[in-house]
């Protein structure tokens, strides 16, 4: 039996593999690969008739395998579906780390998820809160009502846009430079930030264009996600490499953090770093980039 | 729990088990393993131990071993068996007969 | 008595200066005298050797009851000619108590697992064991136990005498009448013919078997007709698209590519990789696929490798036209394009069975081999590989070139994952040792990289290119806190293989199994 640490929320999360909770084969050790997070996914991988089969194998897999640091995320089955409340359940029982809401529209489908783990973790004597909640945006309906679906809950970390139901319902098919989900993106970035959660790009589906995903991922890097859903192990390496703060954006965030904390002895507020002038914001956002070059391993200084 | 009908559960697919149950008067176990030399001990202790849990003694029970790990072959007799009381789908009692 | 390797080998078989295991280079620069054969002299100008049936080729041979014959594999599991040869033997000439020494023994030739079941064939030797034969010898139906050979131990023995070859039958793709044959030439190209070169000039009788008649003289050839007693000709000879195996293909799956991109890091970690380095994989996924990214790193650091070795694949012939390596020594072709490129590229060799590894010669080329990449049945704690036995204990595997390139080598590396399905093939000891662990180097599995403790050099070097790694007993642990502890197997007392070491003493013998019960 392993017990698992408590979940955190704001963990870092660049790369998130979705894997079938019905292959005994490949859950069994998906944390090898490095992802951040894993997604056991009870829902589109898994066949109708076959999602109380996958609950049991879902409960054994978190119960007996050590995932390490590894997130361990379930996608459960949609509010639309008779299967999302044993989903929870079991997900609740088995401890995941937390739940993804597929097809999430509304704050309220985030609070009818909520009181179901609610009653599940008192259910199960599981310490109440512990298990978080991300939810997936697959409509316009779901973009547009991004802000109120991250602040529906405490125990939402973010939000992932999931591209294949949402092209359909833009009308539009995939481009190469991703401009049909311009403004979804942009929309759902807009909503996590101003909410701070988390915020997660669709997977790529061809996983045989690594040029075209690679492409993919630069630009997720720059609209400013801070991770990506993914489904072939191979697609991590580039993801971490590409999220990643560079050596040089970690040498200036340091510059930033030694000076500021500098002025802030001597009582200055605004103040220049090579000819910039820089303020709070500033030196935030070098803690942010310190921090996020110590989770990737790409930090070595004593800060 | 008493086995009420036919049941199966898993595949034949390397690293799985199929595992069938059938109503019956005692309790009948057949496994089949391509790892028996091994863990054919083992495999049929997780079997009867899962069994008992859910507290089964009556039924055959027919195990096609692909080379499981315990957690899948627990996860397999489970399946089948609350499936042959068509109660796999909801109310399961996660923590308690299903465990460990 | 209790080996190098800590096998018990029972008494009975340390007869006529048959010894135990006794550790690496045991017997360096002892002398011995070659056995030869006894050949028929052709004197009176015949023409031509061809014979219209091979039975025909088999009487001229004097086949009879008690003999040895020789079989090579260069057709893998497409090849017609063993079985095809052995059924004339039995079934249109009746003989009995053969004795068979091929280079390997797979599903093409499950006819031997017959006769073997039948008291027909009575004693084996080969190099690899797999399908019904493997079962068939495992379950003790051998008047004599099968003796499992490497590549290189083979050659050696028939140099010694130990295996005396009567007749040698050997497909070829082309032949001319007088039996200047090679594997090229004719409908079906095996390409190298590195397997049975040596059988021919050391079997007293030679038979070529092919299904392409050339013009004589059909040179530069593999085989020269100085050395073969007939030819014959048949409809097909094999089936050359089962030479390449689903192993041989270029893998897609993810944790192989994991394990052969940590693989190629490791290399590129050593000071063996430089300018002229040389290197050999075997033909699993992950060796295979280590290919790939060692051209990454032969780029970066702009050097070239020296000669790939040893059984070839297409994925090296690529590497050779990029202009990555300089030579190629091709005993086996893996697949269709290493076959064409071994006759279209000059720089592309072929070479024997003892140019290539042979321990007792004055010098093969494996140990001139810098690094080989080698997969595993089994490891255990003490770097003991097994590639013969199953989980099972049936024979069902080979071990080839692994221990002699695994000795030859400055660097050998066993990539192979963790478990597969429940067999832990990292364990506390393996079945059957095929490769003995003073010649194993580092481990690559998908959970971590181990370094043998002999190998202090190399682990300095992975710390130094912040490569982890880890011990064996703690890969082993993981692999056993996954799967469970295995039960240990149950054997009988009878011996049904022994596994000679590639200098010829013993390294280890496999048993009956007792058949495993639920009851």
């Amino acid at each position: 039996m392993v017990e698992r640490k408590k979940p955190i929320k704001n963990r870092l999360r660049r790369t998130m593999m979705f894997m079938n909770a019905q292959k005994p084969g490949l859950i069994k050790d998906a944390y090898i690969y490095g992802s951040d997070s894993i997604i056991l996914d009870l829902e589109d991988a898994v066949a109708e008739n076959q999602k109380d089969a996958a609950r049991f194998s879902l409960y054994h897999a978190l119960k007996n395998i050590d995932y390490g640091d590894t997130e361990v995320i379930v996608r459960i089955n949609g509010l639309d579906t008779p299967h999302w409340q044993e989903d929870i359940r079991v997900c609740v029982a088995g401890g995941a780390d937390g739940i993804r809401i597929a097809k999430c529209e509304s704050a309220a489908m985030v609070h009818q998820v909520e009181e179901a783990v609610l009653a599940a973790e008192r259910e199960f004597g599981v310490e109440e809160g512990r298990t978080l909640l991300m939810a997936a945006l697959e409509s316009p309906l779901g973009i547009m009502n991004a802000y109120e679906i991250c602040k529906a809950s405490d125990r939402m970390f973010g939000v992932a846009i999931s591209g294949g139901d949402l092209r359909k319902s833009l009308h539009v098919q995939i481009q190469r430079d991703g401009i049909e989900l311009n403004t979804a993106r942009s929309l759902m970035i807009l909503a996590a930030r101003a909410a701070g959660v988390q915020v997660f790009d669709t997977m790529f589906p061809n996983i045989d264009d690594m040029e075209g995903f690679k492409a993919e991922v630069i630009m997720d890097h720059r609209m400013g996600f801070d991770g990506k859903s993914i489904v072939n192990p191979k697609q991590i390496a580039f993801v971490h490499e590409t999220f990643a703060p560079s050596e040089k954006e970690i040498a200036y965030a340091e510059k930033l953090v030694r000076s500021c904390q500098a002025q802030a002895d001597a009582g200055i507020g605004v103040y220049t770093v090579d000819g910039k002038m820089v303020d709070i914001p500033f030196f935030e956002d070098a803690k942010r980039i310190i921090a996020l070059a110590k989770a990737c391993g790409v930090y070595h200084g004593d800060l | 729990m008493l086995i009420e009908k036919n049941a199966v559960a898993g595949t034949l697919e390397s690293s799985d088990a199929q595992v069938s149950v059938e109503p019956a008067d005692e309790l009948r176990l057949n496994i089949e393993s391509v790892v028996a030399n091994q863990y054919g001990r083992q495999i049929k202790a997780t079997v009867l131990e899962t069994l008992s849990r859910l507290g089964v003694d009556k039924g055959v029970i027919t195990v096609i071993d692909k080379g499981a790990l315990d957690c899948t072959l627990k996860a397999r007799v489970e399946c089948a068996v609350f499936r042959s009381c068509d109660s796999s789908e909801a109310g399961i009692p996660w923590g308690g007969a299903v465990n460990g | 008595m209790i080996n190098a390797v800590g096998r018990d080998i029972p008494d009975y078989l340390l007869k006529d200066g048959r010894e135990v295991y006794q550790g690496k280079n045991y017997r360096d620069g002892q002398y011995f005298k070659k056995d030869s054969p006894r050949v028929k002299k052709h004197e009176k100008p015949e023409g031509s050797k061809l014979c219209s049936t091979i039975r025909e080729a088999c009487e001229k041979c004097g086949a009879h009851d008690g003999m040895t014959f020789s079989f090579h594999t260069e057709f893998r599991d497409g090849d017609y000619v063993a079985a095809m040869v052995c059924k004339v033997l039995v079934e249109e000439m009746g003989l009995k108590d053969l004795h068979v020494a091929a280079t390997s023994l797979g599903s093409a030739q499950n006819i031997f697992a017959d006769y073997i079941e039948e008291g027909i064939i009575v004693e084996a030797q080969s190099s690899g064991v797999r399908g019904r034969i493997g079962e068939a010898i495992s379950t003790g139906k051998l008047r004599e136990p099968a003796i499992i050979r490497s590549h290189g131990g083979r050659p050696r023995a028939v140099e010694a005498g130990e295996v005396h070859i009567d007749i040698a039958f050997l497909a070829a793709s082309s032949s001319d009448c007088c039996g200047n044959a090679k594997g090229q030439g004719g409908k079906n190209n095996c390409g190298s013919m590195g397997f049975a070169m040596h059988d021919a000039r050391y079997a007293d009788h030679t038979v070529i078997i092919t299904d392409a008649l050339a013009d004589f003289p059909n040179i530069p050839c593999s085989i020269s007709c100085i050395d073969v007693d007939a030819v014959c000709v048949v409809d097909q000879i094999g089936d050359t698209s089962k030479i390449a195996t689903k192993e041989a293909r270029m893998t897609e799956n993810p944790r192989e590519l994991m394990m052969a991109k940590n693989v190629a890091d490791v290399i590129a970690a050593t000071p063996y990789f430089k300018d002229g380095f040389s290197f050999q994989t075997g033909v699993g996924g992950p060796s295979l696929a280590a290919n790939r990214f060692l051209e990454e790193h032969m780029r970066e650091r702009n050097i070239k490798m020296g000669f790939a070795l040893g059984g070839i694949s297409g994925a090296v012939c690529d590497l050779m036209d990029k202009g990555l390596v300089e030579r190629i020594l091709d005993t086996q072709d893996f697949d269709q394009k290493a076959a064409a490129h071994l006759f279209s590229n000059p720089k592309h060799i072929e070479i024997d069975l003892s140019q290539y590894a042979n321990p007792s010669n004055k010098g093969a080329y494996v140990n001139n081999l810098d690094f080989v990449v080698l997969s595993a049945l089994e490891i255990d704690t003490k770097f003991n590989v097994n590639v013969i036995t199953g989980s099972d204990g049936i024979l069902r595997g080979a071990p080839g070139g692994h221990p002699d390139t695994a000795a030859g080598s400055k660097c050998c590396i066993i990539v192979t994952p963790l478990t597969r399905g429940r067999m832990a093939t990292v364990c506390k000891d393996v079945v059957t040792v095929t490769t003995p662990g003073d010649c194993v180097d580092v481990l690559v599995t998908d959970y971590g990289i181990a370094v043998n403790p002999l190998r202090q050099d190399l682990i300095a070097c992975l710390d130094d290119a912040g490569i982890k790694h880890v011990t064996i007993e703690s890969l082993q642990e993981k692999a056993y806190s996954l799967v469970g502890e295995p039960d240990p197997l149950e054997f009988e007392d009878q011996v049904v293989a022994i596994v000679e070491a590639r200098d010829g003493t013993i390294l280890d013998v496999v048993r009956k199994i007792k058949p495993y019960s639920f009851d």
